[in-house]
C-alpha cells in the first residue's frame, strides 16, 4: 500500500478511533513467545533467580506451545528501552519487565507495540497493554517476625536494607510489628547499604550489627551473605530472602521467604494464548502461593513453628493482617487507629517506621 | 574494648583485598604502564579461587590459582598494549569488561554453592586474648599483604632490579639505549600486577563471604587504582591509604548499626571521608612539586624505540 494522502487520512482516522474501543482486543494464538528482562543475574540466589524460576515453570507447563527469551543484567535506563524494543521486534507476544525501575521504558515501548502484552513487576503505571503485578512479601516478613520475637535473646534484630523505598520499609515494619506481638521490647535496627548486590559489604554490615548486640538478622538485598556471617558468628539465626538459602547456612536459616512467580506467569501466558489477556493489577501473597515460606530450621522449637504457622495460615484465610491498627510510628505518634487496616495505597507509599524500629542513621 | 577489636578485625578484612590489588598496580605503574583492568582481573581471580576452593577445599591452592588466572588475564592486556602498542587506557577498560563477563560465564553453574572460609593461620589458642587476636587472629592473605608492602618497598628502592624497573617507568628511551629490555621489564611488571589482582579477587570468596556472586568485587578494583595515585606511588603510603579506606568503609556501617559513641560522627560523613581525604592528599601533592611525589614520567605511554 502506498501512503498517499487518502490512505493517510484513513489510517489516522482509524487510529484516532482506536481509543474509543476501550482496551485492545488480542487474537487467539497457537504458540506464544515470551520475553523476560531481569535487572540482575539469574545466578544471584535471590530476586532475579526467582523470576527466572518462574520462566522455567512456564516452559515446563506449556511445552511446545511456548518459547521464552530472557535478557539479564539490564540496567534501569535507556538500555532497558532498547532491550524491550528488541524483544518486541523478535516477535514476543508477552513481555515481563521484572524491576521497578523499568517502568518508564515499558510505558514508552508498550505504546509503540499495541499488539503486545506487557507486564511490569512492582510498578504503578498501568496502560492499555500494560499489566502490573507484585507480591506481598510483607506477609512472609510477618511470619519471620514471629519467629524472631520468640527466639531472639537480646530482643534486638538487625535488618540489612538496600534502599529506603516503600517495598523495603514495609518489610522492616512487618518484621518489627510481628516481633513485638510476641515480645513488646523487641526492636529492629535497619542498616541501608545503597546497593542490591555487594556481598562483601552485606557481610560487613552484618558483622557491624552482630558486634553491637543483635542476635537475629534479616536482609532485603539479593544474596545470602548476611546468613553466612550469622553462621560464622554463631548468632541465633536469619532468614532467606527471595529463595531458600539453606544451602549457605543450614543450621542458621530459620525460614525463608520464597518468591514464586511461576503461577502468575503461567496464568498470563495462558490468557495471551486464549486471546483473553487484559491488563491486570495483581498484588498476591501467601494465599495465592506467590509468596511461600521455606522450611523451618531445625533450631526453631515446635511451639514457635506452631505460632508461625498460625500467622501464615491467618494471612491465607484473611483472619490476620499485620498492618492492623493501632500502629504507632517510631516517634510515638499514632499512625493507624485501632481496628483499621492500612490500604494497599498506604502500604505502597510507606515512608515511616513503626514503633520499635530504630531510625536509620 | 571488645567492640574496638571487632571493628579492627573487620577493617583489616575490608582493607586487605584492596591493598593487595593496589600493590600490584603500583609496581605496574612504576614500570610506566597504566592497567585499568584491575577490577576485571580481580573478578577472574575471584571465580578461579572460588572454583578451586569448591572442588579441592584447599585455600592455598585456591589463592595460587587465583594468582595464575589473574596473571593469564594480564597477559592479554600485556600482549595488546606492549607487543601491539594498543592504547593502555582503552585496553584496560576492555579488560575489566571482559573479566566481568568471563567470570559471570565461568561462575554460572556455581551459584547457590557455598565454600568454606579460609581458617586463621595460627592455632586458635594463640588468639584467645583480645589483644592477641589482633595480632594472631587472621588468615594467610593478611600477613601476605604486610609482607608484600615491605618486599615491594625493598625491591623498588634497595635492589638493582627495582632500579631498572623504575628507570623503565621514568625514562624508557634511556633505559632502552643502555641496553635494558623495556618491553620485557614491563611484561614482568604487568604479570606481577595480574597475579596480585588475582589473589586480591580470590580473597572475596575465601576471606570475606564464602560464595560466588557475579560482580562480587563491586568496584573495589577501581578503589585500588585510585589508591595508587592517592599514595603517590609509594608502598607504605599505600598501606596507610588502604587502611584509611577500609576504616571508613567499615566505620560507615558500624556508625549506621550503632548507637552511642559510634554515631557521634554521622554515617554520611564517614561515607564522604575517603573523597575528602583524596582531595586533601591531591592538594598536598600539588603543593610539593618535588619529583618524589609525581607519577612515573612514562605512565600510560606506549614504548616505541627511537632508534
Amino acid at each position: 500500500m502506498t501512503l498517499n494522502r487518502r490512505t493517510f487520512v484513513k489510517i489516522s482516522g482509524a487510529a484516532a478511533a482506536l481509543p474509543l474501543l476501550g482496551s485492545h482486543a488480542f487474537a487467539q494464538l497457537e504458540k506464544i513467545k515470551i520475553g523476560f528482562i531481569y535487572v540482575g543475574s539469574i545466578n544471584d540466589n535471590g530476586y532475579n533467580y526467582a523470576h527466572n524460576q518462574g520462566r522455567i515453570f512456564v516452559e515446563e507447563a506449556l511445552g511446545d506451545k511456548v518459547e521464552t527469551i530472557f535478557v539479564e543484567n539490564v540496567p534501569e535506563g535507556p538500555d532497558c528501552e532498547r532491550v524491550l524494543r528488541e524483544l518486541a521486534q523478535q516477535g514476543c507476544n508477552l513481555i515481563f519487565a521484572t524491576s521497578f525501575g523499568f517502568g518508564d521504558s515499558v510505558v514508552k515501548v508498550a505504546a509503540q507495540f499495541p499488539d503486545i502484552a506487557f507486564e511490569h513487576a512492582t510498578g504503578y503505571m498501568p496502560g492499555p497493554n500494560i499489566g502490573l503485578y507484585n507480591a506481598r512479601f510483607y506477609e512472609g516478613r510477618a511470619v519471620c517476625g514471629t519467629i524472631a520475637g520468640h527466639m531472639s535473646k537480646t530482643g534486638k534484630a538487625g535488618y540489612i536494607g538496600s534502599f529506603p523505598i516503600p517495598e523495603v520499609v514495609m518489610g522492616i515494619n512487618a518484621l518489627a510489628l510481628s516481633g513485638r506481638r510476641i515480645n513488646p521490647a523487641f526492636t529492629v535496627k535497619p542498616v541501608y547499604i545503597s546497593t542490591w548486590n555487594d556481598p562483601a559489604k552485606e557481610a560487613d554490615a552484618a558483622r557491624a550489627m552482630i558486634d553491637q548486640g543483635i542476635d537475629i538478622i534479616a536482609q532485603h538485598t539479593d544474596g545470602p551473605a548476611a546468613l553466612q556471617v550469622a553462621a560464622e558468628r554463631g548468632i541465633i539465626g536469619g532468614f532467606g530472602q527471595g529463595a531458600d538459602m539453606s544451602a549457605f547456612a543450614p543450621e542458621t536459616q530459620l525460614t525463608a521467604i520464597i518468591d514464586n512467580w511461576g503461577p502468575h506467569y503461567l496464568a498470563s501466558a495462558e490468557a495471551v494464548l486464549a486471546g483473553t489477556w487484559t491488563p491486570g493489577n495483581t498484588w498476591e501473597g501467601l494465599k495465592e502461593n506467590v509468596v511461600e515460606m521455606g522450611p523451618y530450621g531445625a533450631k526453631v522449637p515446635e511451639d514457635v513453628v506452631a505460632d508461625a504457622e498460625k500467622v501464615r495460615t491467618g494471612q491465607i484465610d484473611g483472619s490476620f493482617h499485620i498492618f492492623t491498627g493501632p500502629i504507632k510510628d517510631n516517634t510515638g505518634a499514632e499512625r493507624v487507629a485501632a481496628g483499621v487496616v492500612m490500604t494497599d495505597a498506604e502500604l505502597l507509599s510507606m515512608d515511616w517506621y513503626v514503633e520499635g524500629v530504630e531510625q536509620p542513621a | 574494648m571488645e567492640l574496638m577489636i571487632a571493628i579492627l578485625v573487620t577493617v583489616v578484612g575490608a582493607a586487605t583485598p584492596i591493598l593487595i590489588a593496589a600493590l600490584g598496580e603500583l609496581v605496574v605503574e612504576r614500570s610506566g604502564v597504566l592497567n585499568l583492568g584491575v577490577e576485571g582481573m580481580m573478578l577472574i581471580g575471584a571465580i578461579a579461587g572460588f572454583v578451586v576452593q569448591f572442588h579441592t577445599g584447599n585455600p592455598y591452592l585456591a589463592l595460587l590459582c587465583g594468582a595464575a588466572a589473574g596473571m593469564a588475564a594480564s597477559l592479554i592486556f600485556g600482549f595488546l598494549t606492549l607487543s601491539l602498542s594498543a592504547n593502555q587506557t582503552a585496553t584496560g577498560l576492555a579488560l575489566t569488561i571482559f573479566g566481568t563477563g568471563f567470570s559471570a560465564l565461568a561462575g554460572s553453574s556455581y551459584s547457590a554453592r557455598p565454600v568454606t572460609l579460609m581458617q586463621p593461620l595460627f592455632p586458635a589458642e594463640l588468639a584467645t586474648h583480645p589483644i592477641a587476636k589482633v595480632i594472631f587472629g587472621y588468615s594467610f592473605p593478611i600477613y601476605f599483604s604486610f609482607i608484600m608492602v615491605v618486599a615491594i618497598w625493598y625491591f623498588l628502592h634497595r635492589t638493582r632490579a627495582g632500579l631498572i624497573l623504575r628507570a623503565v617507568g621514568e625514562n624508557d628511551q634511556s633505559a632502552h639505549s643502555i641496553g635494558y629490555s623495556v618491553i620485557g621489564v614491563r611484561y614482568l611488571a604487568v604479570m606481577f600486577g595480574g597475579a596480585m589482582a588475582g589473589i586480591a579477587g580470590a580473597c572475596f570468596p575465601l576471606l570475606l563471604t564464602p560464595q560466588w556472586a557475579e560482580r562480587m568485587t563491586a568496584g573495589r578494583g577501581w578503589i585500588a587504582v585510585a589508591l595508587v595515585v592517592f599514595a603517590s606511588w609509594k608502598p607504605f603510603r599505600l598501606l596507610a591509604g588502604a587502611y584509611l579506606f577500609g576504616l571508613v568503609m567499615t566505620m560507615e556501617l558500624y556508625a549506621k548499626a550503632g548507637g552511642g559513641p559510634l554515631s557521634v560522627i554521622p554515617s554520611e560523613l564517614w561515607a564522604a571521608l575517603p573523597y575528602l581525604a583524596t582531595v586533601v592528599v591531591l592538594v598536598l601533592i600539588s603543593l610539593r612539586r618535588d619529583a618524589s611525589t609525581n607519577a612515573p614520567a612514562c605512565l600510560g605511554k606506549p614504548f616505541l624505540p627511537a632508534n
